[in-house]
């Protein structure tokens, strides 16, 4: 009889430390000093920010002229043949098919080729899309500095007889009223998914 | 008019009107070019692609290796590579490969023609003549169709030649 109790209280002790080696792990990994890895509690990504550039018009554009909508914006280069003209074309269908409610949303094409985007070749290629969609360029340390803060990759890449293209992402990002990062619209996404997307976006408030 | 003659001529109309604007085909032996196109281009564009769908009927494999056209200073073959989330571009310089039997289509988000420098910027509804020079099947000129800004990309697919 004792050596069942004895076996008991052995099996009892068994069970409280493995339960608190699985408690204290879990801490150390969550909350504890690994935690770290998992970044902000909020889990959203630091991407967005101040910047100062110029619009296809020629005027300063901040990143206080897109504060109080939600904004789509996307990076590319007026002598891209391909991502640019077919994304732009799209987000002018988006536009297009959330009718009225497009009025409460940026659209934004940022170039990433400042050396041959002035305003005035900008303002030549807007005038293909939808007129709501805002053209940017800057000076190359203005457009270094934006992209830094948007995460965005560019890179010129040279071709034959002194021409170049630029590699670049390509995702269309969609941030909030705040100028807060909400998410991104892949290159390519399924028509319907794209319009909930946006129709998520505008409801947020 | 008899009837009969009125309904052979409005069967003739039908007949034209349905197949005008459909794609376009070339022949060249064994080689089949299906709907060469292009899109709009800004007024301040200095590039343009040229795309299509090129069909080897025979039984062994050519390649496209040369390129040109009057309407602008060079023509590369040239393919985007979507890498992640980035889009990268790079020249294909030994020429395309369309193997026995096999069709390669150029298109928006693949391989495609690369016009540079162009003389002028491409019109919507406008035909730009394009030289294809393939190591077996020799030359041939087929004309690009010019189609809307943005046109035929990778969301809508494109409305014909599929």
């Amino acid at each position: 009889m004792l050596r069942i109790i004895r076996y008991g209280a052995w099996a009892a002790v068994a069970v409280l430390a493995f339960v608190s080696l699985g408690v204290g792990l879990g801490w150390f990994v969550s909350d504890g000093p690994a935690g770290w890895k998992r970044g902000r509690a909020s889990g959203v990504p630091d991407i967005g920010g101040p910047f100062t550039m110029t619009n296809h018009r020629g005027e300063r554009f901040t990143e206080r002229n897109l504060l109080g909508k939600p904004s789509l914006i996307f990076f590319g280069f007026t002598t891209c043949p391909e991502v640019c003209p077919t994304t732009l074309n799209d987000i002018s269908a988006w536009l297009k098919e959330l009718g009225a409610d497009a009025d409460r949303l940026n659209a934004v094409f940022v170039s990433v080729d400042p050396e041959r985007d002035t305003a005035e070749q900008l303002s030549g290629y807007m005038s293909l899309f939808d007129p709501r969609i805002v053209g940017l360029t800057g000076t190359p340390d203005q457009l270094a500095a934006m992209a830094r803060a948007y995460r965005i990759y560019y890179k010129r890449v040279p071709l034959t007889e002194g021409d170049y293209t630029m590699d670049h992402s390509a995702m269309v990002y969609m941030m909030g009223a705040d100028g807060r990062f909400v998410g991104t619209i892949d290159y390519p996404e399924a028509p319907d998914t794209t319009m909930a997307k946006l129709r998520q976006l505008l409801k947020r408030r | 008019m008899t009837l009969h003659r009125a309904a052979a001529l409005a069967a003739i109309i039908i007949f034209v009107a349905a197949h005008a604007g459909r794609a376009h085909e070339y022949q060249l032996g064994n080689l089949k070019i299906d709907h060469p196109w292009s899109r709009t281009t800004p007024q301040v564009a200095k590039t343009g692609a040229g795309y299509m769908t090129i069909r080897n009927e025979g039984s062994s494999a050519d390649r496209l290796i040369g390129i040109s056209s009057p309407a602008a200073e060079a023509v590369e073959i040239h393919q985007s590579i979507m890498d992640g989330t980035i889009m990268r571009m790079r020249p294909v310089p030994d020429g395309l490969k369309i193997g026995a039997r096999q069709s390669v289509k150029l298109e928006p988000g693949g391989y495609h023609l690369m016009l540079m420098q162009l003389r002028a910027p491409f019109r919507q509804g406008e035909r730009v003549p394009v030289l294809l020079r393939f190591e077996k099947g020799g030359e041939i000129t087929v004309e690009l169709e010019i189609e809307a800004p943005g046109g035929g990309g990778q969301h809508h697919g494109h409305n014909q030649g599929r």
